[in-house]
């Protein structure tokens, strides 16, 4: 938990990033992907996406993945790192919730 | 049929509201080069544009991987001109942003800025050399000509800060707040 403060909350865009490339996907997919999942809130600008990637693929939370098909679409998956990443997250996520619920009462009123 | 507009633009989000205003009427833009914008006719409101400005020379490596990724996500490169790429899209497609959070308009605003800082100390030296030369002249009894060019310089050096850097600047910091409470 210590290390984890020293990260922080990880952006919106990120998250979701991570959360999509459990499955191997490419760029066009993963901005589909969150779309769906966020039911067309979050729309990730393809430049804004560009510069995650290769901040993720730096730090090793993502791997590009090869694929012997035709498609020269390059593909990326979740790494090891990046799954502990996500397991942070939804722990910290769940505390703010927990607090914000019994506080606020937020979404359930 | 070709349609050729002659139009400076310094600001890019108002050259973005310019291209999206013609395509809405039905002109979509094919072609830039300095100052000159070439359109051809196109359904009302087909496409959307956006304008970026690219970290490396259109014909880096990175700069290519780059737009091959923009392809890839249905963005067509339409035309670039020095570091600035022009993009569309089919409005049928949806939304169409470059960047949508603000740490990556940040970057792209800074882009922009150093750009205009560097034209801003390019004008500024050629400024302070004109003005040495003109003295120069005067003291020799010519026509202080190069006095005069570095009154230009220092006219666009005025300008430049006036409106262009400032008002970045303001964007910037504007940007910056906002992160200190969100994304």
């Amino acid at each position: 938990m210590k290390e984890y403060h020293e990260q922080g909350a990880l952006t919106e865009a990120v998250y979701y990033i991570l959360l999509s490339l459990y499955e191997p996907m490419h760029g066009y997919g993963i901005m589909q992907n969150i779309k769906e999942m966020s039911d067309g809130r979050v729309l990730l600008g393809a430049g804004t996406l560009y510069g995650a990637i290769n901040t993720l693929l730096k730090k090793e939370w993502i791997k590009s993945v090869s694929n012997d098909e035709a498609s020269r679409k390059k593909e990326y998956q979740i790494t090891a790192v990046g799954k502990d990443i996500v397991n942070q997250e939804i722990e910290r996520l769940e505390e703010l919730i927990k607090n914000g619920r019994t506080i606020a009462g937020g979404g359930l009123s | 049929m070709k349609h050729v507009v002659r139009k400076a633009y310094f600001n890019f989000e108002k050259e973005e509201e310019f291209l999206n205003e013609m395509s809405a009427n039905g002109l979509a833009l094919i072609d830039y080069s300095w100052c000159k914008y070439v359109f051809e006719d196109a359904p009302k409101g087909e496409y959307i544009y956006r304008l970026e400005l690219l970290e490396h020379p259109v014909k880096h490596q990175q700069s290519q991987d780059y737009i091959r990724f923009m392809e890839e996500t249905g963005a067509e490169f339409v035309v670039s001109y020095q570091r600035w790429v022009y993009f569309r899209k089919k409005a049928a497609d949806g939304e169409f942003h470059i960047y949508t959070d603000n740490d990556s308009k940040v970057k792209h605003y800074k882009r922009i800025r150093l750009l205009f800082l560097f034209v801003f100390a390019v004008n500024f030296f050629a400024g302070l050399l004109n003005v040495f030369l003109g003295n120069l002249s005067v003291t020799s009894g010519r026509p202080p000509i190069n006095t005069y060019v570095a009154m230009v310089s220092f006219s666009v050096v005025a300008l430049l800060l006036v409106f262009l850097i400032i008002p970045i600047n303001k964007k910037i910091t504007a940007l910056d707040k906002e992160r200190d409470i969100r994304e």
